[in-house]
């Protein structure tokens, strides 16, 4: 089947102003978090301290509503981050359309959807607990680096999928797998967040120095507790997802390879980020491991995700024939 | 707060250090326990990450054998010491089988104690009402017209209502004070499931690694290249290669023979391959009726337990030789290799049989050769491959003639000659050419070699793996457990409905004072809601009946 080339490129500029509206997003988020009314932010985390550590009584849960230039900025960089997630939308539904297959057949889609994956779980977050809003700078800075290396160095043009590739399992196995990372991402992004600010509290509390960048971002982030327990429920989220999304692709390895597991790289690589955050779910129940310990491995984690995404496919040879790359 | 009352699941605790001066038995507890905590599960989470680590970035024997050889080539000195420690077999090498062992006992000396506990819990009541409620990290208090028993009674209604398992206990009948001032108190749980979940999760892991052990050791996989026209029985001898598990012998294999009658590729227009078909037709038993599949990629053939996949195709091409004396050997051809994925130029050997009729003392012929299945014509001398279809089908070939040496007994490349025997000048080149479908090349001694065209061949593997149903079952109780011990919380509320005045003694009263308390894991989400949802909900109820 052929492909169609005008829809290819209108999938194309929807991409490419997918980052211009994340990038603007950045911005506005930015401009929150430096001028947002310091008050308004330090007053949020103190209460959110006293909300987990106090439990039922709470004292201070005024609600602070404030108006001003940080406001505006930062209701300005929740709308670029919802048009930039529509403008992935619509982006990743063109290449389909046009190529008449499900739009992550390739290491340039998956990137794609991991992000958007990211960003939407980020508003899902907003809309539980718009509190969080400040934090969307942490979110679209490495949103938009992943979407623009993946435009220069993942790129692949429209193409239909090589026959290996056509199977529903593809459809599914995949799916799961971009969700499961996408979450995964968040966690991170929350987690390097948590670490920060717990350095932040610690110093607060020993009145010790701390590093410039703890000192600049740490006051105005989320208490530790809420940020801990986000990368905990992030994980959880995430975790059977990526569960599903391992023994998908061992069902489609056993009738496309011949063998559910064979070790393959790109396999090794799944079972052992899966390993890690069973062990971070682990840590969390164990004593001596709570905490900064297994925020570690939470990041730990993640990094075995990306190894698995980039060096594995693009470096390690094996079995699959995904990343769309020649 | 007391233990049991906090409790919440049937983790482990932590193992304390070993004392010095222990008895051997202590000694044998403390590691027994030391092996099932949760802190060694950790830890062998991680030494089997760490584990594969190596199998996943050096080659493998089990994946890619030239690619050991290659790593051979490039370190010399390296590749021994990494061998020597299974580096390249790392899946299965002793240490790793080590982790595997440790961690399936481990998960076995946790799953078994967990489940009697947690089977224990289920079936005591929800521990008593801690003296002081207020110290749990849920607490409220609130007051209603009503006495002790009503409030009591609505309140036990509205959670069983909501499922909750609820314990009355009256203080004074065995509750938890001896005074018997008419108070009430009700303890209540929730969430059970979650560590159900848990355990099946636990469970079904210690399930999918025995599944996996087994169809290591019991089951086998051969793998054969049939060309169109001919097949093969599942047997060992008839395989290019094999790997069967200790248990399986020779004697266990499921009898079946296959026959490839045609294979076909389609290709979409930028030449990227759409579906590759091989044509089988195939028997249960020697004689018995013969059945056809259409084997593609993604879809194997599943018969009596064993699966047979597509794993390959090429092209072998096809020659008729005739001899001076007018003798012929027709239909001559043998599997090429493809070098090219995208243009399938491949390469490849035919060692002739003997010609018809000939004594010890003739030559033998072998053709060395490069096939095209779409020739470019160049203008010079080269061959080279344009696309993947046959369009326009041509070889390269070198004729030797001699001794190919395959009475030797050495074992060879059947898809290269042995070039010791051409170093030591018993094979000796005498032709060479590019020949199109239907011409052919003339050797010195007058015999004709005609380049006929082509066959397709497929790859075939036959699999057999008797564990592979119980790992499927296994992960799929694995993710629901997984999932009900991730979403489900387990949580206790306990209330105490208090005459508001004690001295007008418990039936009396008409005003009760009720403290709640809630408990449920930090981690475990939104308990802060549901507790002030409930406590809303009882409040209404025991003033709705006023
Ligand atoms: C070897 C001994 C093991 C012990 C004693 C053990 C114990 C436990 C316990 C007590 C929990 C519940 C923690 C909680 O309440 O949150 C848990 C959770 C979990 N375990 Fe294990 N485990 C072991 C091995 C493993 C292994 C080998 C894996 C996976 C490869 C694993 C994966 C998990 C996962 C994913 C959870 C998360 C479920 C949750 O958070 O509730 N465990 N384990």
């Amino acid at each position: 089947m052929a492909v169609n080339d005008s829809l290819a490129a209108l999938s194309d500029s929807a991409f490419t102003a997918s980052i211009v509206t994340y990038s603007v997003g950045v911005v506005g988020f930015a401009g929150e978090y430096a001028f947002g009314r310091r008050g308004r932010v330090a007053r949020t985390s103190s209460e959110q301290t006293t909300v987990v550590d106090g439990g039922s009584n709470r004292t201070d849960t005024a609600t602070v509503t404030t108006s001003g230039p940080g406001q505006r900025l930062g209701v300005v960089g929740l709308a670029c981050t919802v048009l930039g997630a529509g403008l992935q939308i619509v982006s990743l539904v063109l290449r389909g359309v046009a190529t008449d297959r499900v739009p992550w057949g390739n290491m340039f889609e998956f990137a794609s959807g991991v992000v958007l994956v990211t960003v939407l779980s980020f508003l899902w977050l907003v809309w539980q607990a718009p509190r969080l809003r400040h934090v969307g700078v942490f979110v679209l800075i490495p949103g938009v680096f992943v979407l623009v290396y993946a435009g220069l160095k993942l790129y692949a043009d429209a193409a239909p999928l090589v026959a290996a590739l056509r199977s529903y399992w593809l459809v599914i196995h995949v799916a799961a797998a971009i969700i499961a990372t996408g979450v995964f991402m968040l966690s991170f992004v929350v987690t390097v967040l948590y670490l920060v600010r717990q350095r932040y509290e610690r110093g607060v509390i020993e009145a010790g120095s701390m590093p410039r960048p703890v000192a600049a971002l740490g006051p105005r982030l989320p208490a530790a507790a809420v940020l801990d327990r986000l990368s905990y429920r992030t994980v959880a989220f995430a975790f059977p997802i990526w569960t599903f999304a391992v023994i998908a692709g061992a069902i489609w390895a056993e009738s496309a390879w011949g063998r559910f597991w064979g070790w393959d790289p790109k396999e090794t690589w799944a079972l052992i980020a899966w390993l890690v955050y069973a062990g971070y779910l682990h840590a969390r129940a164990t004593a001596g491991w709570k905490g900064v310990k297994a925020a570690r491995i939470n990041l730990l984690g993640f990094f075995a995700m990306t190894f698995n995404f980039l060096i594995v496919n693009m470096v390690v040879s094996g079995l699959h024939s995904y990343s769309g790359l020649t | 707060m007391t233990d049991t009352v906090a409790r919440l699941s049937t983790a482990p605790d932590p193992v304390e250090p070993l004392r010095r001066s222990a008895g051997p038995i202590v000694v044998v507890r403390r590691w027994w326990r030391l092996l099932t905590s949760m802190r060694t599960a950790l830890v062998l989470l991680f030494l089997l990450a760490v584990a594969a680590v190596p199998g996943s970035l050096l080659p493998q024997r089990s994946l890619n054998q030239s690619r050991v050889s290659a790593y051979y080539a490039e370190h010399p000195d390296l590749a021994p010491i990494l061998d020597r420690l299974s580096m390249f077999d790392v899946f299965s090498s002793p240490w790793f089988a080590a982790i595997y062992l440790l961690l399936f006992v481990s998960l076995i000396g946790c799953v078994v104690p967990r489940t009697r506990m947690h089977f224990r819990a289920v079936r005591q009541p929800p521990p008593p009402v801690p003296s002081r409620l207020e110290r749990l990290p849920q607490s409220a208090t609130f007051e209603r017209d009503l006495s002790p028993a009503a409030v009591a009674d609505a309140a036990t209604a509205a959670l069983r209502r909501g499922r909750w398992r609820v314990v009355r206990r009256r203080v004074g009948t065995g509750g938890t004070r001896v005074d018997d001032d008419g108070t009430v108190e009700l303890s209540a749980e929730k969430g059970y499931l979650r560590e159900v979940g848990n355990l099946a999760f636990h469970g079904a892991l210690v399930a999918l690694l025995a599944g996996l052990a087994v169809g290591k050791l019991n089951g086998y996989e051969g793998s054969i290249l049939v060309e169109e026209g001919s097949g093969f029985c599942n047997s060992f001898q008839q395989y290019d290669t094999y790997r069967n598990g200790p248990f399986a012998g020779a004697g266990d294999l499921t009898p079946l023979c296959a026959d490839l009658d045609r294979f076909s590729t389609e290709y979409e227009d930028n030449l990227i391959p759409a579906r590759f078909l091989a044509e089988l037709t195939y028997t249960r038993e020697i004689g018995g009726p013969a059945s056809t599949y259409p084997l593609e990629v993604n879809s194997p053939l599943r018969t009596d337990g064993v699966r047979l996949y597509l794993t390959g195709h090429g092209y072998s091409p096809r020659f008729t030789i005739t001899y001076p004396d007018g003798s012929e050997l027709t239909d001559i051809s043998a599997p090429f290799l493809p070098e090219e994925q995208t243009t399938l130029a491949s390469t490849g050997a035919l060692k002739l049989p003997d010609r018809p009729g000939a004594g010890a003392e003739d030559p033998q012929l072998a053709i060395e050769g490069f096939f095209v299945p779409t020739a470019a014509n160049l203008g010079d001398n080269r061959l080279v491959s344009v696309d993947p279809r046959p369009l326009n089908p041509a070889v390269a070939i070198v004729v030797y003639q001699g001794s190919i040496g395959l009475d030797s007994g050495a074992p060879q490349n059947v898809f290269r000659l042995d070039q010791r025997q051409i170093d030591r000048g018993v094979l000796e080149r005498v032709a060479a050419g590019n020949l199109l479908a239907g011409q052919s090349l003339e050797l010195p001694d007058g015999t004709e070699i005609r380049f006929e065209g082509y066959k397709q061949w497929a790859a075939l593997q036959l699999s057999h793996d008797p564990g592979q149903l119980t790992v499927l079952i296994a992960s799929v109780v694995m993710l629901l457990g997984l999932l009900c011990s991730l979403v489900v919380r387990r949580r206790r509320l306990w209330l105490r409905c208090r005459p508001a005045d004690p001295a007008a003694g418990g039936a009396a009263t008409s005003r009760t004072v009720v403290n709640v308390g809630g408990l449920s894991r930090a981690d475990s989400g939104s308990f802060d809601a549901e507790f002030a949802a409930l406590v809303k909900k009882l409040v209404a109820d025991s003033s709705g009946r006023n």
